[in-house]
Formats: structure tokens, C-alpha cells, sequence
């Protein structure tokens, strides 16, 4: 990591896009499950998802991106066919484990 | 350099609130947002006034508070504008959430405060409380004794939170009504004189840079916010080395040399007082008086409390022996005062056995005449007799009775 003597002042980063580097998927406790069967691809949720996680090739929502998704919910909320599911994050951690 | 090569300003008599408009119009910013409160309004008033009449080409935001005021200038500070404002008590303290965003995004705001009690009870007179509070805020801070100060801090002050080795903002008090509201004498200096000394704003980074894309305010974890306030230590160390460069400077140009503190008759003093702001002269007018009785009283004006210079603090007062630390703020639960405890830590650590007595003075816009720092020196004169310093925190001209 660097010193205060090489670091820009005032916190700027100088480097543009670069909020893909900080990973607040490390945050989430509840995680969403995603049900390709209920899902129109209208895409509310990907414009309201704040961290940009709804991944979307060719208008279709193709999955969530835990890396960022902080667990927020907002998409599950929001979604019209309720497509999306909270779920505790230990339990879909322990699932995945299995 | 003879007086002669002098730039030689213009003599005007103008209210403090108006010499510091005028330093602004001369200053000419790219943004000004302020609000108006007593006894700041004329600032605002007049400045505003400037820019209808198209003296200026500053964009004017009329902000629906001083939250909004500072926030505004931090905005455009990060664009890459020079951003002034101007406040004073409750004003400064409904900034004090974002006083800190300012210094922390290196904005080099400055901004005139016409120092003011802070409530309750409601109170509109002078005193700095409001300065002494927003003290660890990360602004450089400077005062005014007169009218000439604040014209003449007005302009250095840009210089000195824009030094590349400074880069935070500035506050420059003048006392409310004292000097705000009163008439006083004032050299103006030409608009191109003040023009070329405060140069073109040159900011490092931009908002608006859109070849150099960057994010201001962003996140800062526990892996490097310590290290961003680092810097800022680093920023405001530095400027006690630029205040005097840019006051040595300004001297060379007009003949009005500026530092971090000023001596009055101090070289050969047994008793000093210490003191900050308008109520210089008053302590003054008693050195004199003090000195036609045989006395050997002095001075100390500190003309900068932040960043606190206290090597030129101790070095002044070396050799005295008991100095009175007029403190003009009610600033509770200290064993002393704002001032007086950076007194006392300069000269402690440098292992000056002086006694130091605080005076809390003034408050509430009372007026402090010089026949009551002649008390303070006949105060001081006993403890330097006595060795007894106690009580050592001390109130001026209050009824105690
Ligand atoms: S909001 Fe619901 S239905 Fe719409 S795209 Fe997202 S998951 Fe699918
Ligand atoms: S839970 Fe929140 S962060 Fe995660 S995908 Fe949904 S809206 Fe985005």
C-alpha cells in the first residue's frame, strides 16, 4: 500500500470506472435469487439496482454479479413478477457448499 | 527598497464589511455563494451589488443557508473555481459539517468572518467564539486588528490557501461591528496591483477536466483516510512558513509587512499580554501608558492562530516574566482557553518557566478600554512579584459582585 506522500490529495481518484475494483459484494447478507422462469427481462431491477449487479447481455437479465451485489434488496422489491428472492447469505453460502 | 517604490493605494474610509467586498471585487473570484447574516450582510449586500452592476464576472449563488453557501463553494472549488464566501457565529457554525469537506477535499476557499458570539443568549455582537470553534476544522486562520488588515488579509488570504504547499482554505476574521460597521481609514490599492499579486487561479485538478477524468469525495476506508489526514497536517505545517512569505511579499509591494505575530514594545517587557483581533490597539494605547509609569509592558498580537506558530510565540515571549492570555471566546470545560492552551503547550515544551494567566475578555461585543489591560498589567506585574499566578484563568471587567 502506499504513503501519504504518494497518494493524491484529498482522496481523488484519478482513475476513471474504477469503483469495479472495490468489491461490496463483500458486504451482502441477504443474497437474491434470481427465477429465470418468472422474469420478463423488463430490466426494472437493473435500473434500480445502485451497484450496477443485474448483468445484462442483449436485454436479457443473464445473472447477478456477487462480487458487487451488496444485498440490498432494492431489485427484489421492485421487481413487477417478483422474480427476485432475498435469501440469507450463510444459507446460499452453505447451499452452494453442498 | 525606499518607501518611495511603494505601490501607493488610494485612501478611503469604508466599514471593515465594505473593505472586505472590495478586496473581493478586486479579487474578482469566478464564484461567490453566499448568505447574509449579521454582521456579515453588507459583505454579501455590497458584493452582490458588484456583480449586478457588472463590476465582476463572478457567478453570485444566493444560497438558502451557509450549509448551502460552503457546500456551493466546495462544489465549485472542486471544479476548479476561485470560491469565496463570507459568515460569521451562527453562520460558521451551520457550516461546521462541511467546514471539514473543504479542508479535506483541499479546497482553497477562502472566506472573511466577522467574528460574532455564539448564542444563546441571543447575542449578534463581536466576540470569537465562531473562529475558535471551527479551530481544528483544517483552515488556516487569520485576524484582523484594523481596517487596513482586513484589507490587506482579504488579499493574501487568496495566496496563501492557493500555495501549491498549502492547498486548504482560509478564514480571515475581523471583529463584528468594531470593524465591520465602523468608518476607517484604508489604502485601496490599484485593481491591477491587486490583480497581478493574487495571479490566476491555477487549480491542480478539475471537475471539470474532462481530459483528466477524476472523482472528488470519494469513500476513504481505514486503508488510506489516515493517510489523506496526514497530508493535511502536512498542509497546514507548511503554511506556517508560507503566511510570512506571502506577508513579506505583500510587504515588498506595499510597504505593509505581515507575519504570524506582530511584537509591540515586547524586546525588552517584563509583563506581556497576548492578544488576537481589534482589541490590539486598546492593549496598546495601555503599553503606552504602563510605560509612562516605568512599567516594561508589551504586546504579543498573534495575527495567526492556525496553524498556531508556536516557535514565534515562544521565541517572543522568552525572557518575559508573566504573560496574560487575553482570550476573547467562551470555549467551556478547558483548564484554560483555546489560545492560552497553545500558549502555555509552546512555551512547556520548550521549557520557558513562564507564568501565563488567562483573561477571558469582551465577550458578547463588550468594549475593553485600556485603563483595564492597565489592570491586567498591574496584575502581572504582582505574579512576576509574587510567583503566585493563581487564579490563572481570570475574567476582564466582569461583575463579580
Ligand atoms: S425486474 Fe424482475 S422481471 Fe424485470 S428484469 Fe428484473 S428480475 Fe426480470
Ligand atoms: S440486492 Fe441490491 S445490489 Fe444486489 S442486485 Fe439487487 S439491487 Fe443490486
Amino acid at each position: 500500500m502506499k504513503s501519504w506522500k504518494e497518494i493524491t490529495w484529498g482522496g481523488l481518484v484519478m482513475e476513471p470506472g474504477s469503483s469495479v475494483a472495490y468489491e461490496t459484494g463483500d458486504w451482502r447478507s441477504s443474497r437474491p435469487i434470481l427465477d429465470e422462469e418468472k422474469c420478463s427481462n423488463c430490466l426494472v431491477c437493473w435500473v434500480f439496482c445502485p451497484d450496477g449487479a443485474i448483468q445484462v447481455e442483449n436485454s436479457k437479465v443473464v445473472g447477478i454479479d456477487l462480487k458487487h451485489c451488496k444485498g440490498c434488496g432494492i431489485c427484489a422489491e421492485e421487481c413487477p413478477r417478483k422474480a427476485i428472492t432475498m435469501v440469507d447469505e450463510c444459507e446460499a453460502k452453505a447451499e452452494a457448499l453442498k | 527598497m525606499s518607501e518611495t517604490t511603494y505601490v501607493k493605494g488610494k485612501v478611503r474610509a469604508l466599514e471593515g464589511d465594505m473593505v472586505v467586498a472590495e478586496a473581493m471585487r478586486q479579487i474578482n473570484p469566478d464564484v461567490v455563494a453566499a448568505y447574509p447574516i449579521t454582521p456579515q450582510t453588507e459583505i454579501v449586500q455590497t458584493f452582490s451589488g458588484f456583480v449586478a452592476d457588472g463590476l465582476v464576472d463572478t457567478e453570485f449563488i444566493a444560497v438558502e443557508s451557509e450549509h448551502a453557501a460552503m457546500s456551493s463553494c466546495i462544489g465549485a472549488s472542486c471544479a476548479g473555481a476561485r470560491a469565496l464566501t463570507a459568515t460569521c457565529g451562527a453562520g460558521l457554525a451551520l457550516m461546521w459539517e462541511v467546514l471539514w469537506c473543504a479542508s479535506g477535499l483541499r479546497c482553497p476557499i477562502s472566506m472573511a468572518v466577522v467574528n460574532r458570539s455564539l448564542s444563546a443568549p441571543l447575542n449578534i455582537l463581536t466576540d470569537q467564539t465562531d473562529m475558535m470553534g471551527a479551530r481544528d476544522a483544517g483552515w488556516v486562520q487569520i485576524f484582523a486588528e484594523n481596517h487596513q488588515e482586513v484589507y490587506d488579509n482579504a488579499i493574501q488570504a487568496v495566496r496563501i490557501a492557493e500555495h501549491p504547499d498549502i492547498v486548504l482554505p482560509i478564514m480571515h476574521g475581523l471583529a463584528g461591528f468594531v470593524l465591520g460597521h465602523t468608518l476607517g481609514r484604508v489604502e485601496i490599492l490599484p485593481d491591477e496591483v491587486v490583480k497581478q499579486f493574487v495571479g490566476q487561479y491555477k487549480p491542480s485538478h478539475s471537475l471539470l477536466d474532462i481530459d483528466h477524468p477524476a472523482t472528488f469525495g470519494a469513500y476513504d476506508h481505514w486503508d488510506y483516510f489516515f493517510e489523506h489526514k496526514r497530508q493535511q497536517w502536512e498542509g497546514m505545517n507548511n503554511a506556517l512558513k508560507v503566511i510570512p512569505e506571502v506577508g513579506q511579499e505583500f510587504g515588498r509591494l506595499t510597504g505593509r509587512y505581515y507575519g504570524l505575530v506582530e511584537p509591540y514594545m515586547l524586546d525588552d517587557a517584563d509583563v506581556a499580554i497576548l492578544i488576537i483581533g481589534s482589541a490590539t490597539g486598546a492593549a496598546k494605547v495601555a503599553v503606552d501608558q504602563m510605560r509612562a509609569d516605568g512599567v516594561k509592558a508589551g504586546v504579543l498580537k498573534l495575527r495567526c492562530f492556525r496553524p498556531f506558530p508556536a516557535q514565534a510565540v515562544a521565541d517572543a515571549l522568552k525572557g518575559r516574566k508573566a504573560v496574560a492570555v487575553m482570550e476573547r471566546s467562551s470555549c467551556f470545560g478547558g483548564e484554560t482557553s483555546p489560545v492560552s492552551a497553545e500558549v502555555c503547550s509552546a512555551l512547556y515544551l520548550r521549557s520557558l518557566p513562564i507564568k501565563v494567566v488567562t483573561y477571558v475578555y469582551g465577550l458578547g461585543g463588550r468594549d475593553t478600554v485600556p485603563d483595564e489591560f492597565c489592570q491586567v498589567y498591574r496584575d502581572l506585574l504582582k505574579i512576576a512579584e509574587t510567583g503566585v499566578a493563581e487564579p490563572i484563568f481570570r475574567y476582564l471587567a466582569l461583575r463579580d459582585y
